[in-house]
């Protein structure tokens, strides 16, 4: 019982604070856009030619709004906001009448998911395992030579990260496609034609979020191991003539491991961010693209949906590292 | 200036610290620019860089030298805002949240890890256009750029001073009738003065590297004010590359690659010095 109330519940009671005061920015931001839906769609009408008198023009003002979700009040509108929120129904899309916003995300979501999924874990594991060794054998020459490429390589943000490897990759060597997902007009099935064409899309934002992702965790493992391989344990596994190599892999860098997963849970949001960034330059169809486009066209539904997807994803996986946390590491579940 | 003695032996140091002067140069540089960085057609386009044009001109008649002195002076000016007002938010907070402790310590704590939490990227989408008018200027920018970077800090200064709160010369102090805010500023802040200052640098790395991507999706400053940002927007806006007009966007990316890898090595020299243990390793294996 001790666990669940002082470790447990506070984190709980957070955890729900933080969504709700989150969902309510999402609700509240998007409202102050200086971008008006309704008179945008109007204008868009007029520009095809259409006259509309002024007593239809409040006509179809009345209409877009009901449409749109806009009626009555803000507080009407937020208390609508959150019955809607609860049945996970997000209205249509304002840019893309009326596919439901919903579908939208639904369709690109997979794109993201896939792709942040596999360059999380493909960071995190080349990381924690070259900068292990290197911070075993710290005084070897590659270990110098790598560690001076991640000084290099660590300051540069995504954006320009991503954009060097579509000049160097795409522009002057055309090794990888420019831009897209899939080519053009390639039918999403399960063949191996199609399957190779995915995977060359996915290459080059997927080098952009592994290298990026892959020195930091690199650099952290290496701190860490450098300070673990000074551990009493170590230097007596090597009196006990204990083989070098099972020191370094079974009890120094298995050992340093632990604390890189919680690493992995707090950089989370960074690297979702991350992922948005890198999908906007290569247009990469996913959430990011969407949102990208979202913001370009003041589609309000659709950007509050995904700022609301994106809250409650970042705070419940938040929460769930913290809840695993103490099964990884024994010396929380003691305290 | 034994400090700085200390820190020219480290190698990392005295690179960063020449490049730095050099983008100081340039900006200093940009008072004495021929040509007014917000307009343009006033050279012949799309000259390759030679003598009279040292980098060459855009597509727009500009010259890409005298622009990127403008572009550096604004970045580092919006860096330089936005790091010393989240500086200021950062120490007030974490000092209060860490001398005061109890309710009012909660509640600015779980103020900061609400924004910690919240995908910054798309809030900061939101609220540059929500107040896409007002960012148009780069105080503002910067001002905006702050709000959103004190929080982490913030947490560390007032782990700080719970610490210091807990050492005898604050009781000393408080028993011999000194002030609060006194006793902050005259005996806390020159144990705060290292942390400050290198999450300064950090908070200017991450200020011009938000101001560039802000840049790229068009929001963030006016698209005519030459800042690293928009001068890199301009030049993937007008296809430089397919112009064959290399030069135009090569100096934006090489000035922002060569800028961030300054900013990180100045800090993490500055941090490793500050960290005696961290000290020791490295001058026990020269």
């Amino acid at each position: 019982m001790g666990f669940v109330r002082g470790y447990l519940l506070p984190r709980f009671v957070q955890y729900l604070l933080v969504t709700f005061l989150g969902l309510t920015a999402a609700f509240i931001l998007p409202r102050l856009m200086p971008i008006n839906p309704i008179e945008q769609r109007i204008a868009q009408y007029q520009a095809f030619g259409v006259y509309i008198p002024p007593e239809q023009r409040e006509l179809i003002i009345n209409t877009l709004k009901q449409l749109y979700g806009l009626e009555g009040t803000v507080f009407e509108q937020y208390l609508a906001f959150w019955k809607r929120l609860l049945r996970g129904d997000f209205g249509p899309s304002l840019a893309q009448y009326p596919t439901p916003v919903m579908e939208l995300v639904a369709r690109h979501l997979p794109w993201t998911l896939g792709l942040l999924s596999l360059t999380t874990f493909i960071s995190w594991f080349l990381g924690t395992i070259v900068g292990g060794v290197a911070g075993y054998y710290f005084r070897s020459r590659w270990t110098k030579i790598l560690d001076g490429i991640a000084m290099l390589v660590r300051p540069i943000p995504y954006y320009i990260m991503a954009l060097l490897f579509l000049l160097f990759l795409a522009y002057i060597f055309p090794v990888f496609p420019l831009s897209g997902g899939a080519g053009i007009g390639v039918k999403l099935t399960l063949s191996l034609r199609a399957l190779g064409n995915i995977i060359r899309h996915a290459t080059l934002p997927a080098l952009t979020l592994v290298v990026a992702g892959g020195v930091t965790h690199f650099q952290a493992m290496k701190l860490i191991v450098q300070s673990v391989r000074s551990e009493d344990y170590v230097s007596y596994a090597k009196a006990a003539g204990v083989e070098e190599r099972r020191i370094a892999f079974r009890y120094v860098i298995r050992n340093a491991m632990l604390p890189t997963i919680t690493q992995l849970g707090l950089s989370f949001g960074f690297v979702f961010s991350g992922a948005l960034i890198t999908e906007m330059v290569f247009a990469y169809p996913g959430i990011g693209w969407v949102l990208y486009n979202a913001v370009m066209n003041g589609d309000y539904n659709l950007i509050m949906a995904i700022a609301c997807i994106s809250v409650v994803a970042i705070t419940t996986s938040v929460f769930v590292l913290d809840l695993l946390y103490p099964f990884v590491d024994p010396r929380v579940r003691y305290q | 200036m034994g400090v700085f003695h200390d820190l020219l032996q480290d190698y990392r140091f005295t690179t960063a610290f020449v490049i730095f002067c050099v983008f100081l140069f340039l900006a200093l540089l940009s008072t004495f620019s021929p040509y007014d960085p917000q307009r343009m057609y006033q050279v012949p386009r799309g000259l390759p860089p030679s003598l009279k044009h040292l980098l060459g001109t855009t597509w727009l008649g500009q010259d890409v030298f005298w622009q990127l002195t403008f572009a550096v002076r604004n970045s580092l000016l919006i860096a330089l805002v936005a790091s010393l007002t989240s500086r200021a938010i950062a120490v007030v907070i974490g000092t209060v949240a860490g001398y005061k402790g109890g309710a009012v310590d909660r509640m600015l704590m779980s103020l900061g890890d609400t924004t910690l939490v919240l995908p910054s990227l798309i809030v900061f989408i939101l609220f540059s256009i929500v107040l896409r008018d007002w960012t148009k200027n780069f105080v503002n920018l910067g001002l905006l750029l702050a709000f959103f970077a004190w929080a982490w800090d913030a947490r560390v200064i007032r782990s700080q001073v719970l610490s210091l709160r807990e050492r005898d010369f604050t009781l000393v102090a408080q028993l011999s009738g000194i002030r609060t805010l006194r006793l902050v500023a005259r005996e806390y802040l020159p144990f705060l003065l290292p942390i400050i200052f290198t999450t300064f640098i950090n908070n200017m790395h991450w200020a011009i590297g938000m101001e560039i991507f802000l840049a790229y999706l068009g929001l963030g400053i006016d698209p005519t004010v030459p800042t690293i940002g928009t001068m890199l927007q301009a030049a993937i806006y007008r296809q430089a590359f397919f112009l064959g007009l290399w030069w135009w966007l090569a100096t934006p990316i090489a000035v922002a690659l060569v800028l961030f890898i300054a900013l990180y090595w100045l800090s993490l020299s500055l941090s490793e010095y500050l960290d005696p243990r961290a000290r020791i390793q490295r001058i026990g294996l020269q």
